[in-house]
């Protein structure tokens, strides 16, 4: 092979390779084969077929890098890494996209949706989501961004007749695009500094400046508010009620989990990158949009009726939880982000998948009072949702304590004990408005006696989050020795 | 005459970074506040030529050349919104655009 496309390059870019051809394979098959749509259920086992070789791509570099006893596997001359970071949060985003698209059928059936784009976009998302996590150039990063952001803007507004749906995709372009600006604006004033699109080279340039110039305060401030925006933190979070909400709560469950685990990879890429060394700058600032984070989740949080809203408003205030792992800053603090990322990815798409059964012909299903008398009508999901809401709460022996018990740890750790504090107060906001769902489950009422909506795909995919949100709460050693490869450098 | 220096090609793309900015902070019609968008990323672009021309280094050109297709990409996705927006509710203002509150 030529010195432009390499072996290892291959090696590499196979993962992202399979996803992207098997995303045109779909787009293909669904106008050529498929014309009925009964049909369509063979383009969700297309997608899992994708999702498997993606799938053994992964595995093959995981097996190469241990058995070399190797750190990273770099191609493209050097725009993309493949290392512990890059695998654990592409395995993250597998894993995701296998859940909401075993679900998406019924969904989207009920819906009167159903087309085979879905699928195709599914997949072009996931593969702008495996450069975020493993690129380490501008460039790469940029396109990444922007390939998720832009298959996520029509998934939003999948809901075509519905104008809902068109409004939240609506105003979750208009910011997205706004954003995305300022970041590539951050980009290039990096360029400018240091002659290069390498975070490498990007991050000794930085390193070699005062970090209170001018030119590296611009960079620092227009980077900032694009990547702020991308994870949902405050004051740029007003896109997310509105896009969680209109959104088909598919692609909210995927929206909230894998865009946000993408973008946090992308978020620590930069700030340990390139900007590990203008620490003193960004860290008060980030502490500040923390705790505003966390307020505005939290305590708008409480006054929500819609669930989908409501968690929106949960996943914000998660969002302020992890930027802390950040903030802190040792081994702990990035572990315990890495640990809060997976526990807060599998607890999330749990309660979506609930919110998702409510979803039935004719009954949106979509508000607290919907769920009265669930406990008496099937118990199963009850309990489920229970133990997903417990783990988000933040409450052993679930999961979700896990995350939160790291995050704290590294707090107290690198004497950030007001952060500690106001975190860990915000706790108690968060158990009251999870259990106003919970005591709307219990009460015996029932205001609609239709069964839930159940397929064989979305009871698998709730075995699988339900057991896993237990299993790594109550026996967290093999999943915390994942996170910790995954930081080794 | 004074000659054009990277420094006056700075100034011009952080103006049209700030008139962008208060395109899509102030104005209601959403073509307006996508044509802002663009002005943003064209802002962008003259940071990139005008470091790539000072740096006599090409990867900025690249890179420009990049942040104009996704121009185009987010132009088309976004004006496609539009249209399925307009078909249900037939308004290009923004503030009239209100299901989603709180």
């Amino acid at each position: 092979m030529s010195q432009f496309y390499t072996t290892t390059d291959h090696f590499v870019l196979a993962p992202a390779l399979m996803l992207a051809l098997f995303g045109c394979a779909i787009l293909l098959f669904d106008f050529l084969l498929f014309p009925n749509p009964k049909d369509r259920k063979w383009l969700t086992l297309f997608l899992l077929a994708g999702e498997a070789f993606c799938g053994y791509g992964l595995w093959r570099q995981q097996a190469f890098l241990s058995a070399n006893g190797m750190n990273e596997i770099t191609a493209f001359q050097g725009s993309l890494t493949i290392d512990g970071f890059a695998l654990f949060f592409n395995w993250i985003f597998v894993i995701a996209t296998v859940v909401v698209a075993i679900v998406s059928y019924h969904y989207l059936e009920i819906e009167g949706e159903h087309h085979g784009e879905y699928y195709a976009l599914i997949l072009f998302a996931q593969c702008g989501m495996f450069f975020l996590a493993a690129g380490t150039d501008l460039i790469t990063l940029f396109i990444g961004l922007e390939l998720m952001a832009l298959c996520f803007y029509v998934m939003v507004g999948f809901l075509r007749a519905e104008r809902r749906s068109n409004e939240a995709a609506m105003k979750y372009l208009l910011l997205g695009a706004f954003s995305s600006g300022f970041l590539a604006y951050g980009f290039s004033i990096m360029y400018g500094i240091s002659g290069s699109t390498k975070l490498s080279d990007v991050a000794s340039a930085f390193a070699s400046r005062d970090p209170w110039d001018p030119m590296i305060l611009l960079a620092i401030a227009t980077t900032s508010v694009g990547l702020l925006f991308k994870i949902s933190a405050a004051p740029f979070h007003m896109w997310a009620p509105d896009a969680y909400e209109g959104a088909p709560t598919t692609v909210t469950a995927y929206l909230s989990v894998a865009s946000k685990a993408a973008s946090f990879a992308f978020l620590l890429r930069i700030f340990m990158g390139p900007l590990a060394t203008s620490r003193p700058v960004w860290e008060p600032l980030l502490a500040a949009v923390a705790i505003a984070t966390m307020t505005f989740g939290n305590l708008a949080a409480i006054s929500q009726n819609n669930i989908k809203r409501l968690l929106a408003y949960s996943s914000i205030s998660h969002a302020g939880y992890m930027l802390l792992g950040l903030i802190a800053g040792n081994r702990t603090g990035l572990n315990g982000v890495a640990v809060y990322v997976m526990v807060y990815t599998f607890m999330n798409l749990g309660a979506f998948l609930v919110v998702i059964a409510m979803r039935r012909k004719g009954i949106a299903g979509e508000d607290v009072d919907d769920l009265a008398g669930l406990m008496h009508k099937s118990p199963g999901y009850a309990l489920l949702m229970l133990v997903f809401l417990l783990s988000l709460a933040g409450l052993p022996p679930t999961a979700g304590f896990l995350g939160k018990y790291y995050i704290f740890l590294s707090l107290i750790e690198t004497g950030h004990y007001t952060l500690a504090v106001v975190a860990t107060l915000y706790v108690a906001v968060a158990i009251y408005y999870y259990f106003r769902i919970v005591k709307s489950m219990f009460i015996p009422e029932q205001f609609e006696p239709a069964p839930l909506s159940t397929s064989l795909g979305l009871r698998v995919a709730l075995g699988v989050t339900g057991v896993l949100t237990l299993v790594i709460g109550v026996y967290p050693e093999p999943f915390l020795r994942m996170a910790q490869t995954s930081l080794m450098r | 005459m004074q000659p054009v220096t990277t420094v006056h090609y700075l100034a011009l793309s952080l103006a049209l970074l700030l008139i962008g900015t208060v395109g899509v902070l102030t104005r209601r019609n959403i073509v307006i506040i996508l044509m802002s968008i663009e002005l943003i990323l064209n802002a962008v672009n003259i940071n990139l030529i005008a470091f790539s021309n000072q740096l006599q280094n090409v990867n900025g050109q690249i890179f420009a050349i990049f942040v104009i297709t996704d121009a185009v990409a987010e132009a088309a996705v976004g004006l496609g919104i539009l249209i399925a927006l307009f078909r249900n509710k037939e308004t290009v203002l923004a503030d009239e655009v209100n299901l989603l509150k709180w």
